[in-house]
């Protein structure tokens, strides 16, 4: 217990240099944090002092209706690096994939720390809530909306990660059966973050926990209420199969000559162009790589709604329905339609015509 | 005794409707260019002289009778009537301001005739009864009299008398199976009888068979310029039953713009059928005589002259190159206007404004675009090829105090007819 | 989301009907009227000048273009500005692709970003024309302004979605996708028809004058 006491009042400077990670190693960290939310490099040495400094927050995070890829998205990752020091650096007092503890061990830990960090803490959601019927999901007995509302009351701010927590997800595609929602549909007067994504790059979770800790703020969000340093660009206009869409290359199938001379999948389906994310620079498993770069097109896993966004192989901008097939029908209608207009003017014009009275001279004036 | 009424009108405008005019409104985008053509927006600056919108009470009967939509927007009320108030307040648009010379036609991006509309417009003004006096009054008297200017055959026959005692020619009238059958406008009998002795001088020495018949003399119907075809049909029969009876194999149009249409175009479309005889215009005869050597001339004129091209007779009739062919032989100091040809600018005189007295003083006014156009020359002399066009050009120049003569082009030419005599 | 489902789905499907309907109507409307034959001699053949016609006036008369300069240039530059963005601008193609299975090479997509950017200002210059040159504002009822505003729509909204100057994108990309749906609606009840009639005008125009020997 002394010894866990000990760990919780090192700064993080401390705990980066216990693990090893060398004062370049950690200025390095910065300047990439510093580009990575677009600041200038001015910043660095004010991030590095900031970060140094920080002290453990404490973090709640609670899972509702999700899959866990979230969680798998943070702590996956095959070798140890600086964020997942930052995130080990958290104080991840509730977690009920990871902690140890469970049932009502658990829970007592979640409300300790709420208790203790009283306006302090942080509260992460993953998954959706849903509000049709309580019983769909809960935890040691607790529904997601009472847990979540209880939670919150004391948060000093909420990060909802992943779409399900921003946006509803998978949980609410139609025809959304438990009623799911988001958590800003629930939470009105906290601050929220979105991070999303299907599941998010990890980096970005880190990227917004790294600027609460330097600044104990949050940062500029979008619209959809996501940081605009990483959700700011479109996935189309950083990617670097653009220049192809510009040239009108496009592949048709996923194996054909444009597939594999790495043409524009956008015939393919691909969201890019409405899609806000950062995949394109950040890439994923260690900068490896990211869908598009893999040949499969954009699903548009981080916005609003992309379950339903009319199949992910239909082209963004082209009319998903199949009027074309009823083409023939259309045109046979407008001629037939066309022809009885025309019919009905010629029968005016003859009528007219055999409504004709001679002029003559005699009936040049009118009589008033 | 019938009447003209609104019904007249307007069954008058839904008989004229066909594919042209209905491709031609539902093109128009109101862009305005027709009125930088047409010399009534020029010389005025009004804007309702533009020539598209000179149609508009047609224009309502084609949208509210001829599409669909129209049909509906009538069934809504959302649609304004044509109404007597609408043709009388139109009437000055379509008859003092339109002098039909088309040039509007020539320069609409879209494509729209204008020129071909207001002519099928006035059909519908004239069966409501919507004419200016001045055009009834000469269609009364060229359907009774025989002549709009209410010449009979008796004052033809003293100018005929006089011609022959001046100058010993013969010119025939009433001479069956000759090649020719001749026209006259009214003009040309009481204002310019040179023409006729042009004529006789020109064909003698070309040895023309031609005559003049004492029934059908007269080349101009008033019926094309009111716009009515019943009338314009009367008069063209009249021709056409002179020159069957005569067995003439052409008619030779005269030195007049609209008659050459009203004999030449619209004639065999009155009647219902083609002709026995071809019409020529006298400028092509000539010309067809100068290629053929059989026209001799001699000397030429040195004054710095210049054409005014009839718009019935280049712009509408397709007689382009014939005047200029002529005056060359003639000419050494010819000129051409600025827009020459078929982009003529018209004297301000045509489609019936000549004849329409309340339409005056707009003709005098937008006669300015005439002089100007001659004042950028600075020529001696103003050849025409049109009785009309001849007359409101002089009272134009005298309005204006310009003095520049006005000379028909076939007196022209036969003023240099090489003189047998001398030979 | 919905929005621009709707827009694609069956907005689309009665944009597209109303339009190839009502096209065929007003064509034929006209068409069948025909006109009556004419028995005066040609001088010249009607078919061969009706399609010069169709050509030539495509280029301004000179004196029309010494006289309304500004119309004949702004109509050029808004004209054909509409039509490369609307043809050439890659999406445009794939959908024009996936409806009716013709395709083009289209032009880079910043380059259709200045065109529709000079698009929108002669647009705007010509709108400002049509209220203030004496004979325009006294033709123009609230037809003109609407077929002005249909066409204008699609410009404008085209351009905030390709710079995704409203949020989200599929709400812009669904007005820009609405207003040309409603383009196509009153396409076919305006002088929009233009676009296709000026065809036949032309071509009338062209015969009349050709018949007489006149090519206009």
């Amino acid at each position: 217990m002394a010894e866990e006491l000990k760990r919780i009042g090192k700064t993080l400077g401390e705990r980066l240099r216990e693990r090893g990670v060398s004062r370049r190693g950690f200025l390095k960290f910065c300047s990439a944090t510093a580009s990575m939310m677009a600041l200038p490099p001015a910043m660095v040495p004010a991030i590095a002092a900031s970060l140094e400094k920080a002290k453990r927050p404490s973090v709640i995070w609670l899972s509702f209706q999700e899959c866990t890829g979230c969680t798998e998205s943070l702590t996956r990752s095959h070798s140890p690096s600086v964020e997942n020091l930052i995130f080990d650096h958290i104080s991840l007092d509730y977690h009920h994939t990871l902690q140890v503890a469970s049932g009502a061990a658990a829970e007592a830990a979640r409300e300790a720390a709420m208790h203790e960090n009283e306006g302090k803490y942080i509260v992460v959601v993953d998954g959706s809530i849903p509000l049709g019927n309580p019983g769909y999901s809960v935890i040691a007995g607790i529904s997601n909306l009472q847990m979540l509302e209880e939670t919150v009351a004391g948060a000093a701010a909420v990060v909802a990660v992943g779409t399900c927590a921003a946006f509803g997800g998978l949980p609410q595609a139609s025809p959304n059966p438990t009623g799911a929602v988001s958590v800003s549909d629930i939470v009105k007067d906290k601050p929220v973050v979105n991070v999303s994504g299907c599941p998010p790059i990890p980096t970005v979770i880190t990227g917004v926990l790294a600027h609460f800790l330097t600044f104990g703020s949050l940062p500029e969000l979008d619209s959809l209420g996501r940081p605009m340093v990483f959700f700011g660009k479109s996935i189309h206009d950083r990617c670097y199969r653009r220049p192809f869409y510009d040239k009108g290359l496009f592949a048709e199938t996923f194996d054909d000559e444009g597939a594999r001379k790495g043409w524009c999948l956008y015939r393919l389906g691909c969201k890019g162009p409405m899609t806000y994310n950062a995949c394109a620079t950040t890439k994923w498993n260690q900068g490896t790589s990211w869908p598009v770069e893999s040949g499969h097109g954009c699903l548009g896993c981080s916005e609003p709604n992309f379950w339903d966004a009319g199949g992910f192989y239909n082209a963004l901008s082209i009319p998903d329905s199949d009027i074309t097939r009823q083409a023939a029908y259309v045109l046979g209608a407008g001629v037939a339609l066309g022809a009885a207009a025309g019919a009905i003017n010629r029968n005016k014009q003859s009528k007219a015509a055999s409504a004709h009275e001679t002029v003559t001279i005699d009936d040049l004036d009118k009589k008033s | 005794m019938s009447e003209a009424t609104i019904e007249r009108g307007l069954n008058a405008f839904r008989e004229q409707m066909n594919a042209p005019i209905a491709s031609f409104f539902s093109s128009c985008v109101n862009c305005g260019m027709c009125a930088e053509a047409c010399l009534f927006y020029t010389e005025t600056g009004d804007p309702k002289y533009t020539p598209i919108n000179k149609l508009e009470p047609f224009r309502r009967v084609w949208e509210q009778e001829y599409t669909l939509w129209g049909k509906l927007k009538s069934l809504l009320g959302m649609s304004k009537p044509v109404t007597d108030e609408l043709l009388e307040e139109w009437e000055p648009l379509v008859y003092d301001a339109c002098t039909l010379c088309g040039r509007c036609s020539m320069v609409c991006p879209v494509g729209n005739d204008i020129s071909y509309m207001i002519r099928r417009a006035r059909e519908g003004f004239v069966a409501a009864g919507y004419a200016p006096e001045g055009i009834k009054g000469a269609s009364r008297r060229a359907i009774t009299i025989g002549s709009p200017m209410g010449v009979k055959y008796p004052a033809l026959a003293a100018q005929i008398k006089h011609i022959e005692a001046d100058t010993g020619l013969t010119i025939p009238v009433d001479v069956e199976g000759v090649d020719y059958m001749a026209l006259l406008s009214s003009m040309e009998i009481m204002n310019f009888p040179e023409y006729m002795e042009a004529l006789a001088r020109i064909f003698k020495q070309a040895g023309v068979t031609w005559t003049i018949s004492s029934e059908a003399f007269e080349a101009t119907n008033s019926g094309i310029q009111i716009g009515s075809s019943d009338i314009a049909r009367e008069l063209v029969n009249r021709v056409v039953v002179a020159a069957d009876k005569l067995k003439v194999k052409y008619v030779i149009s005269p030195e007049c713009g609209h008659a050459y249409t009203a004999i030449r175009w619209e004639g065999p479309n009155l009647i219902g059928r083609p002709y026995n005889f071809k019409v020529v215009h006298i400028l092509e005869l000539l010309d067809e005589l100068r290629a053929s050597g059989r026209l001799k001339t001699e000397g030429m004129e040195d004054d710095r002259l210049t054409f005014h091209d009839p718009c019935q007779i280049v712009r509408k009739g397709g007689v382009l190159e014939p005047p200029r062919n002529l005056l060359n032989m003639v000419a050494s100091n010819f000129v051409d206007m600025q827009d020459p040809r078929e982009m003529n600018w018209c004297c301000g005189g045509g489609g019936g404004v000549s004849a329409n007295e309340r339409a005056e003083e707009l003709r005098i006014k937008v006669f300015k675009r005439k002089k100007s156009q001659l004042d950028d020359l600075n020529v001696d002399t103003l050849v025409t090829a049109c009785a009309n066009c001849r007359l409101i050009i002089e009272e134009g120049l005298e309005e204006y105090r310009m003095e520049i003569p006005v000379v028909g082009l076939t007196e022209m030419i036969a003023e240099h007819l090489v003189d047998e005599k001398s030979e | 989301m919905d929005f621009l489902l709707w827009v694609r789905g069956p907005g689309f499907d009665i944009a597209l009907v109303v339009f190839l309907i009502g096209i065929l109507i007003r064509l034929l409307e006209v068409l069948i009227l025909g006109r009556k034959p004419d028995y005066s001699e040609p001088r010249g053949a009607e078919l061969g000048a009706g399609l010069r016609t169709v050509l030539t006036r495509t280029l301004p008369e000179q004196g029309s273009f010494k006289r309304s300069p500004f119309t004949v240039v702004g109509g050029y530059v808004w004209h054909i500005g509409f039509f490369i963005t609307l043809f050439l601008f890659v999406p445009h193609i794939e959908l024009i692709n996936a409806t009716i299975g013709l395709s083009w090479p289209g032009i880079a997509s910043n380059l259709i970003d200045a065109v529709a950017a000079v698009t929108i200002v002669a647009l705007l210059a010509m709108l400002f024309n049509r209220l203030s040159h004496p004979v325009k504002q006294f033709l123009s009822g609230p037809e003109d302004y609407l077929t002005w505003l249909v066409t204008f729509l699609p410009m404008l909204t085209g351009y905030l979605a390709y710079h995704r100057m409203i949020d989200p994108y599929p709400l812009v990309l669904g007005l820009h996708i609405l207003s040309v749906e409603l383009l196509m609606v009153v396409f076919p009840f305006t002088k929009l028809m233009h676009a296709f009639t000026f065809i036949i005008a032309r071509w009338y125009n062209g015969a009349m004058a050709g018949r007489r020997g006149v090519q206009s």
